[in-house]
């Protein structure tokens, strides 16, 4: 069986929900009322059944079934309290809705008054369709709720009033805990998915993130993973103090590794770590002396504001090339970048 | 123009049989992704796949879970650890088992139309 979330939330609306969120008003009639006169008052108002109220008490509900019942004993005019039904199922205003449901279920009625439990006079009237439509309602607003937080933290960005914002999430990552590995890439996803940051973004970080924190297992002996979020990049820095990196650009080759054959066991080790991570962002360096540690900085574009779209490079830095084609500048500086990484990044 | 799976289709095509699933599952999938490793799961797979894997520790369910995988197929009907269970059912990764081998497995879902990465445009 398949767990439906919405009904679950009509479960704690039920019992949510008063009598009272859902009754209305409705006609009275007094029990002098002659019964000739029902037929009319019943039909001008739409409904299928009146209370009888006098001095301000409850003495029963006439309704077509009874207005009929009367027809066919012969339509003797008399007053309205000589037919109504006197055998009375009431709900009190401050009842739990799933009362009502209940009731509705064991005695087939169509409606119920509602009584105020301190005074003990009539509210107004249940209908099955009032039960419905205060559910309907109440959903809609929480549904109503749920979009304004949403949008509230998918603009976070630009709501926050600051020459320049950053959201940064810090993470230990122990070293050797190969059981471990992806907590962390995990925890940054979650976050960048409550953020309301677009799913196509989310994954590129999300594969940077793990595939440079299973190095620092590995490799590193674990260290630190930095995100820094602004407006227009997400900034994921992972460094460690391990043995550091001989020749950083023999690493990035495809298929280059340096894995034990335990770790290749596993299914990691085939030396697609970090041509990953350089095929998932925009903009990636790595600083590493052999002896001295190693940081990875990789820069995944996105535009906050637009339901966190991925960044769109030419958008903001093309420039209009010969023959109206689009020439794209900064595709140039990020390769540059990236064969500047023997050099040692700009970390 | 893409066909989708439905998760029935699927799991006759593999005789495949639901390890874990608490209403998670997505009817439609577009795709399979069949490794053995894990930067190959997420260079080049598209969300919402089928995994194919012969890996049963707990960091396939990360990789899944990063790369956006539909479900885990564990394949030779290979049990996966108690921890992989325990973590898939945390993040709502949904398994399934089948007996085939990956090179039957495949072959059955290309002859029953599934596409490959590839061919979705």
């Amino acid at each position: 069986m398949k767990k439906l979330p919405h009904i679950h939330k009509v479960q704690e609306l039920v019992y949510e929900l008063k009598i009272r969120d859902a009754a209305h008003e409705t006609v009275t009639i007094s029990p002098e009322t002659m019964m000739s006169q029902v037929r009319q008052i019943l039909r001008s108002k739409k409904i299928t059944a009146a209370p009888v109220v006098g001095d301000n008490k409850l003495l029963g509900i006439v309704s077509v079934e009874d207005y009929i019942n009367w027809v066919q004993d012969g339509g003797e005019d008399v007053p309205v309290s000589q037919r109504m039904s006197r055998d009375l199922v009431t709900l009190f205003e401050d009842e739990a809705m799933v009362d009502a449901i209940k009731d509705f279920d064991r005695y087939k009625y169509y409606e119920f008054p509602v009584l105020s439990r301190s005074s003990g006079e009539l509210i107004g009237i249940v209908t099955r369709f009032d039960v419905i439509a205060s559910l309907l309602k109440a959903l809609d607003i929480d549904y109503y709720r749920k979009e304004i937080s949403q949008y509230q933290r998918t603009n976070f960005f630009q709501e926050t009033v600051s020459e320049s914002t950053f959201l940064t999430f810090n993470y230990t990552v122990a070293g050797g805990e190969i059981g471990r590995g992806g907590e962390v890439a995990s925890k940054l996803k979650k976050n960048l998915s409550y953020l309301g940051i677009h799913p196509e973004v989310i994954r590129r970080v999300a594969i940077v993130t793990y595939e440079a924190e299973m190095n620092l297992i590995i490799y590193g002996g674990g260290g630190q993973v930095k995100a820094d979020l602004d407006c227009q990049k997400i900034t994921v820095t992972v460094s460690d103090d391990g043995p550091g990196i001989d020749d950083v650009e023999k690493v990035m080759q495809p298929g280059f590794s340096t894995a034990p054959d335990w770790i290749r066991e596993l299914g990691f080790g085939a030396g697609m770590g970090l041509p990953n991570i350089k095929n998932n962002s925009e903009q990636l360096s790595i600083d590493s002396k052999p002896g001295k540690g190693t940081r990875l900085k990789a820069i995944i574009l996105w535009r906050c504001g637009r339901d966190g779209e991925p960044g769109d490079e030419s958008e903001t830095v093309a420039v209009p090339g010969k023959d109206g084609e689009v020439a794209d500048e900064t595709k140039e500086s990020v390769g540059g970048l990236i064969s500047d990484l023997g050099a040692g990044g700009d970390a | 123009m893409a066909k989708y799976f439905s998760v029935q289709d699927l799991l006759t095509t593999l005789e495949a049989e639901i390890l874990l699933d608490d209403g998670w599952i997505r009817d439609r999938i577009c795709c399979v992704c069949a490794s053995d490793l894990h930067s190959d799961i997420m260079a080049h797979s598209r969300p919402n796949s089928l995994l194919l894997t012969g890996l049963t520790t707990p960091q396939v369910i990360r990789t899944a879970e990063m790369a956006e995988m539909a479900a885990v197929c564990f394949i030779h009907g290979k049990m996966p650890h108690k921890e992989t269970i325990e973590l898939a059912r945390k993040n709502q990764m949904p398994l399934v088992i089948s007996p085939l081998s990956m090179y039957d497995a495949c072959g059955r879902l290309h002859a029953a139309g599934l596409p490959s990465r590839d061919d979705i445009s």
